[in-house]
């Protein structure tokens, strides 16, 4: 199985019109099984298609013409339009909601988290490249053109949740070389807020019979790995975690950004310092290269196993 | 963005919240006549981004309009933390009989804005909530309902404060909550909020950060406080290096080629994307090299934009070699970057084979970039390499040895401060 | 008519780049400005942005499908490789 999204799983892309929308549109309906990408959203643009995607002027007529829910949208427009086209994504009844675009400022964000939350949906991102059920579907820009994203992404027990986009398909790469494939794989974004954080991911996960451990990529800033080190021991979760923390050079100097808009160092516990020696109490390994992750989780899940 | 006290405190007086009647001036001349206007003991305070003015000496107390002059003459030409004061503040010396504390931050978790409140002024909050945390009250608000003065309320309330303090307090916290909002900060703190001997509060001091996504939306008020567009405030300022970094850029609008942050090292980075740059930058350091320079590359930047970038590193003082290196890409083309950095060596007259330590960057269209990279001899890596020994590969190769061992990370030097 | 980049050269034949309206489909077809039209309608071939060809085949499709015989991409890296 996979958690978010499977092969059934239809949605829209909101700014389907756009350069980069065009290429997303294109690499969805090429990967895996083809996803069900049954409408794009650009106002004024009704009637035209996109690689074969019939393009409407609201969400609402492409729930319309769909004659029934649309699970998801994956939105691609200018931050400053980004806020509308997410209210009316959840208005209109779709439930998971991939944010693409970058740049939106916090308050705008939380108002869309908050919405979401209110009227029981969930939003990914902003700022990240989406989902990715390997073989089977892909919502988002993740791992590009659906001939890398094969080249990148097999099937497997490891479901990877990653701050960076790019950084989630090095990690899968470097899974799958070693014969360790993914779940899913969710690159969740780099932003101070985003609408689901590792602990919110991890109880899917932990219901997902086929996922057997994690990866995560983390920087610092923000105190997400915190939240999870608590989840995770409240919870007393049964899937081993491996991290990989970037960005340790940082902490040589507070105040300065790097990398994500969420990595702006601002206290004490937001250093990569502090966050290794967090995930570490909830017996979560740390990483020190990438290319050691697949056996530092590989010996985790054997070691549970083997319990 | 953060603002000078004297920026912020004109934010808090807009929004109805009482300040003294202070005055900002870089000329200690006319700090005299503010003195003299405002009549009796004067504080005169240094306006820099920086902690610890106070013990620097930032901070005087005058009794006379000469004082004030005197006073600020020495604080307009007194650096503190390597940053030169944008101008000095003069201040009535206020009879204060307590002091609080009040904030408003994000809270990333909740994901909604948290009212701080303390009867415990004057000192940093973080003191307040480890000695104290009984008197530090917290409130979450929405960030779709309207916000109710209730709200602020009950976070005073929560620290024990009654009586008519509690009546005053409420319109101030609730001003500064809406403030916080309405004006897309991501810090607002008046600290410390006094009380005066008549029992009314008032903002002593007050400091404000703006989200820099968010300046497009708060042009008018940026304008009115004379904030210029170019103002970053980054914890240090832009060096000639880094702005030219940021004009290479603004070239074109197709994807990044920037980030560019400046270091001491002889090791030029061309990197990407963000997570990929922070675990490259990390792990040229572990194997003890020395980055000339921290840079993203992302979004497919064009060739022009890449070379730009990659000229701007070649060209710095100290610069050896230069390693290209990306997490596997998925939009940004192999080929095109390739043909950036090999076009940037050719137009600077250097062998690319030569001026290339590593080139190891998989993914989209990568059967292309590597016959450019094979055709000029430089040395490449795919996805099989990891970042890691890419980083090893380039900082063996501008030492011309074999790389420390991994703790033997050098101390970072951040460039153009000498 | 041909122009040489570093790694991409453009050969576009005489009568390609006299045709008015083929030059105009050109110039429209290119997503980074590899060709002009001059005043009179004649074809140019813009120098500085030879480089940054993307490959994508959008002008062979703007010279209804004649591909390579109207218009040629070189790959100058690779040996001068004609794009098909």
């Amino acid at each position: 199985m996979s958690i978010l999204i499977d092969a059934d799983t239809t949605f829209i892309v909101q700014g389907i019109t756009g350069r980069e929308a065009v290429n997303l549109t294109r690499e969805c309906l090429d990967y895996g099984a083809g996803a069900k990408v049954v409408g794009g959203v650009t106002p004024g643009r009704l009637g035209r298609e996109v690689h074969g995607v019939p393009v409407f002027d609201t969400v609402a007529q492409a729930v319309a013409h769909h004659g029934a829910p649309i699970d998801g949208s994956v939105v691609t427009v200018p931050p400053a339009f980004t806020k509308d086209a997410v209210f009316e994504a959840i208005e209109n009844g779709v439930k998971l909601i991939v944010i693409v675009t970058e740049r939106i400022p916090r308050r705008d964000v939380a108002e869309m988290v908050e919405l979401a939350t209110l009227r029981g949906a969930r939003i990914i991102g902003p700022n990240c490249l989406g989902i990715i059920v390997p073989d089977v579907i892909k919502m988002g820009g993740i791992g590009g053109p659906a001939r890398n994203a094969a080249q990148a992404y097999t099937p497997g027990p490891i479901g990877v949740i990653s701050r960076s986009g790019g950084m989630t398909t090095e990690m899968s790469s470097t899974l799958s070389a070693a014969g360790l494939g993914q779940s899913t794989a969710v690159s969740i974004g780099g932003d101070a807020i985003i609408g689901q954080s590792y602990a919110e991911l991890m109880p899917l996960f932990e219901a997902d019979e086929q996922t057997q451990g994690i990866v995560i990529y983390t920087e610092p800033g923000g105190r997400m790995e915190a939240e999870l080190a608590k989840w995770v021991t409240e919870h007393n979760s049964r899937l081993p975690i491996v991290a990989f923390m970037a960005g340790r050079f940082m902490d040589e100097m507070p105040g300065m950004s790097f990398g994500h808009a969420g990595t702006i160092v601002e206290g004490k516990e937001d250093t990569a310092s502090e966050k290794i020696a967090r995930l570490a109490q909830a017996g979560i390994t740390v990483a020190e290269r990438i290319e050691d992750i697949p056996s530092l989780i590989g010996d985790k899940i054997a070691e549970r196993s083997a319990v | 963005m953060r603002f000078f006290e004297y920026e912020a405190r004109e934010v808090v007086k807009r929004a109805g919240i009482p300040v003294t009647d202070f005055g900002f001036t870089t000329d200690p001349g006319e700090a005299r006549e503010i003195a003299q206007r405002i009549g009796g003991p004067t504080v005169i305070k240094s306006q820099v981004l920086t902690g610890g003015r106070m013990k620097a000496g930032g901070v005087k107390f005058a009794d006379t309009p000469e004082e004030a002059e005197a006073y600020a003459r020495d604080i307009l030409a007194l650096e503190i933390n390597g940053h030169m004061p944008r101008g000095v503040l003069v201040d009535p010396k206020a009879e204060v009989e307590q002091e609080y504390y009040a904030g408003v931050v994000w809270d990333g978790t909740r994901k909604q804005p948290v009212m701080i409140f303390s009867p415990v002024g004057g000192i940093d909050i973080e003191q307040v909530a480890e000695e104290q945390p009984d008197k530090v009250g917290r409130k979450h608000f929405s960030n779709i309902l309207p916000f109710g003065d209730f709200e602020a309320k009950e976070v005073i309330a929560s620290t024990g404060v009654t009586g008519s303090a509690l009546n005053k307090l409420t319109p101030i916290v609730a001003r500064l909550a809406k403030l916080f909002v309405e004006n897309d900060m991501t810090l607002a703190e008046i600290n410390p909020l006094g009380r005066l001997k008549d029992g009314s509060f008032v903002a002593l001091d007050a400091h404000m950060d703006i989200e820099n996504e968010a300046r497009g939306r708060h042009k008018k008020l940026l304008k009115d406080l004379g904030v210029g567009d170019e103002e970053t405030r980054q914890a240090r300022e832009a060096t000639p290096f880094e702005l030219a970094g940021e004009a290479v850029d603004s070239q074109d609008h197709r994807g990044v080629a920037g980030n560019v942050t400046e270091f001491d090292g002889n090791l030029g980075l061309v990197i990407g994307a963000g997570g990929g740059s922070l675990t490259l930058f990390d792990a040229v350091r572990a194997h003890g090299g020395q980055p000339a320079n921290y840079c993203e590359i992302g979004g497919n930047p064009s060739v022009s934009k890449t070379c730009g970038l990659a000229k701007l590193v070649l060209q710095k003082p100290g610069v050896d070699k230069i390693a290209v290196m990306m997490s596997i890409v998925s939009n940004t083309r192999v080929d095109i970057v390739a043909r950036g950095v090999i076009k940037a060596c050719l137009e600077l007259g250097h062998d690319p084979a030569e001026k290339i330590a590593i080139f190891r960057i998989p993914g989209a269209w990568e059967e292309e970039g590597f016959k450019i990279l094979e055709k000029y001899g430089v040395e490449y890596a795919d996805r099989s390499v990891s970042l890691n020994e890419a980083a090893r590969r380039a900082v063996e190769k501008i030492q011309g040895t074999t790389a420390a061992s991994e703790t033997g990370a050098p101390g970072l030097i951040p460039g153009g401060h000498t | 008519m041909r122009k040489d980049g570093t790694f991409i050269a453009v050969e576009v034949a005489d009568e390609t780049a006299a045709d008015a309206a083929l030059a105009t489909k050109l110039t429209e077809a290119c997503p980074v400005d590899i060709f002009a039209t001059a005043d009179g309608g004649k074809l140019e071939i813009v120098e500085k942005n030879l480089d940054e060809c993307v490959l994508c085949r959008l002008c062979m499709d703007a010279v209804g499908g004649r591909g390579p015989d109207l218009v040629k991409i070189l790959k100058l890296y690779d040996d001068g490789a004609v794009l098909v």
